[in-house]
């Protein structure tokens, strides 16, 4: 039983079920990928996690316990910290604004988890008084990572983190994801960049039409024939 | 000499009518301009909410002075002002439970919100005519003038006067402190980075568990502040009565639209812009160009760009000029 899972989901947002029995988990200290083609419903299970869509079956269990039924907001409170693909920052605030907004629900210190983040992104050290909207694609998503990280979560969603930065700001933030993990947070992504993403992966799922086709280590994902050729151009 | 007196005459007509004008506007434009950026929906119903804290504190100062209470030199109504907010805080909170909280909890487009503000300025105009009744209401006491005409005249030798009343620079004053309290809250308090972070992005705010209902009804209660905080200057500065509020209106969302709706700074930028446009373009330049020109050049006519009846032409004209050049406003606000 992992730390937190998705068991069996099956839910959508209109009529017509995106998610058809899948299930996803991720343990504390573990990277988990999912990766699929478009409209396989990878985002869709992430924001099930978070309780952003309501399931028909199957249930969420955060440690052993069923949050199913837990708001996003409840599901925050009880250790999830979400990075949205877009839209994840506060534009007219400053850097070091996100970063205590992400702290809100704090009422203990939090001068400790900011220098951790400033130390694991050390250009928002630099950058803490300027407005998160001016800053480049790739330090707004550390700006998004450094916010979730604020709340000091048990597991960290990320939705394509990578997304529309470039290849060497996308190794970057994979080494940096590698150090959340070895902080015993377990995080668990959605990825465009599977080849890129499996690599980091303790362990991968492939999603196609809301089911799960392939499930392994990113390593064994890698390795395997069939999944190169159907998911990972060869 | 005749420069001097052009400058004096100027400033006693133009620039601290409109200095102290623009001080109102600016409080009610803030209101309007939060209320918009936390809720997104233009409120209408903010000239009413004007209306109904003066009327409070017109009735609590109707009190305080019958039991004698009084400030003197100052106005009492500035001892009844609080009573006046929290009546009317207490008041907008009723109006977000029974009516606003239904349309936001199904998440109803802002057009939806609009026009459910629109039902109640209806309503609160109606009750408020209804409380107070229609006519001009004088409620100023205490000291009127703090630079007299005559006075102004034997100190300087100058033909014009400087005259200063007392509710004009208490109006620049309070209104200089409710914005400062202002923008040390947003940006210095929980609940004020809690704001902007909901303004600036709903969905992430809820996700770094900001409580939505609590930012909600601060804004309320910052509004209702601030619109009886103007609705009193603007009283004492003038004259209370209900519909002026009504028509106070077009100027305040002129004003947090020039501005860019969405940003406070804006807000009180955008009432300057307004005030001083609105009384420079309605002042009869004749007597000015007097002291200006040549006699043999003197103008015949007032040199009134439009008479004060229309005065409300000038918001109109702002208004429909920023919305097609910068609609995005001075200070790059949200589009509406």
């Amino acid at each position: 039983m992992s730390f937190l899972v998705g068991e069996a989901m099956v839910g959508g947002y209109g009529a017509a079920d995106i998610l058809n029995g899948c299930t996803v988990g991720v343990d504390q200290g573990e990277v988990a990928v999912i990766v699929g083609p478009n409209g396989a419903g990878k985002s869709t299970a992430m924001k099930a996690l978070l309780g952003l869509l309501r399931l028909r079956k199957g249930r969420v269990l955060l440690n052993g316990t069923d949050i199913s039924r837990l708001s996003p907001q409840e599901r925050v409170k009880h250790g999830l910290a979400f990075v949205p693909q877009t839209q994840n920052v506060f534009p007219s605030m400053t850097v070091e604004e996100n970063l205590k907004i992400g702290a809100h629900l704090r009422r203990d210190g939090i001068e400790e988890t900011m220098e951790q983040v400033y130390g694991l992104f050390p250009i928002l050290r630099e950058k803490q008084h300027q407005a998160a909207g001016e800053l480049s694609g790739g330090q707004r998503q550390q700006v998004a990572v450094g916010r979730a990280l604020m709340t000091r979560p048990q597991v960290l969603l990320l939705d394509e983190p990578t997304a529309g930065v470039s290849p060497i700001v996308m190794d970057e933030l994979f080494d940096r994801i590698l150090e959340v993990k070895q902080a015993g947070i377990a995080v668990l992504m959605v990825e465009q960049n599977a080849r890129q993403a499996l690599e980091i992966a303790d362990r991968g799922y492939v999603l196609v039409t809301g089911e799960n086709r392939f499930t392994d280590t990113g390593a064994a994902l890698l390795a395997d024939p069939e999944v190169r050729r159907t998911f990972l151009g060869g | 000499m005749e420069l001097l007196n052009a400058l004096v005459l100027f400033a006693n007509f133009v620039f601290i009518p409109a200095l102290s004008y623009g001080a109102q506007l600016a409080l009610g434009a803030v209101g309007v301009t939060l209320i918009f950026g936390i809720l997104r929906f233009a409120n209408f119903a903010h000239g009413e909410l004007m209306a109904f804290g003066g009327m409070v504190t017109i009735y609590v100062t109707w009190w305080f002075q019958s039991l004698g209470l009084s400030i003197d030199p100052l106005p009492t109504a500035l001892l009844a002002l609080p009573l006046g907010m929290v009546a009317t805080i207490l008041f907008s909170l009723g109006v977000e439970r029974g009516v606003f909280r239904f349309y936001r909890q199904r998440k109803a487009k802002p057009v939806i919100l609009v026009i459910a503000s629109v039902g109640v300025m209806f309503v609160m105009n109606g009750l408020v005519r209804l409380l107070i009744g229609t006519d001009e209401i004088v409620f100023s006491d205490g000291n009127k003038f703090l630079i007299k005409a005559r006075e102004f005249k034997q100190m300087t030798g100058l033909g014009e006067a400087l005259v200063i009343k007392q509710n004009q620079v208490l109006t620049v004053l309070l209104a200089l402190v409710a914005v400062l309290a202002l923008f040390w809250f947003l940006q210095k308090t929980r609940m004020g980075q809690a704001m902007r972070a909901f303004s600036d992005n709903e969905d992430l705010a809820l996700l770094s568990g900001i409580n939505p209902e609590r930012v909600v009804m601060t804004a309320w209660a910052i509004a209702s502040v601030l619109a009886t905080l103007a609705a009193v200057l603007y009283g004492l500065d003038k004259s209370y009565k209900p519909l002026v509020y009504f028509h106070l209106l077009l100027p305040i969302f002129a004003a947090a639209i020039v501005g860019g709706i969405g940003e406070p700074i804006g807000a009180i930028l955008g009432g300057f812009v307004v005030a001083f446009s609105e009384v420079m373009a309605t002042y009869a330049y004749k007597k000015f160009l007097g002291y200006l020109v040549p006699e043999a050049w003197a103008p015949e006519g007032l040199v009134q760009f439009l008479s004060t009846e229309y005065k409300f032409a000038v918001s109109f004209i702002i208004l429909v000029v920023v919305l097609l050049i910068r609609p995005t406003g001075l200070l790059r606000g949200r589009v509406l």
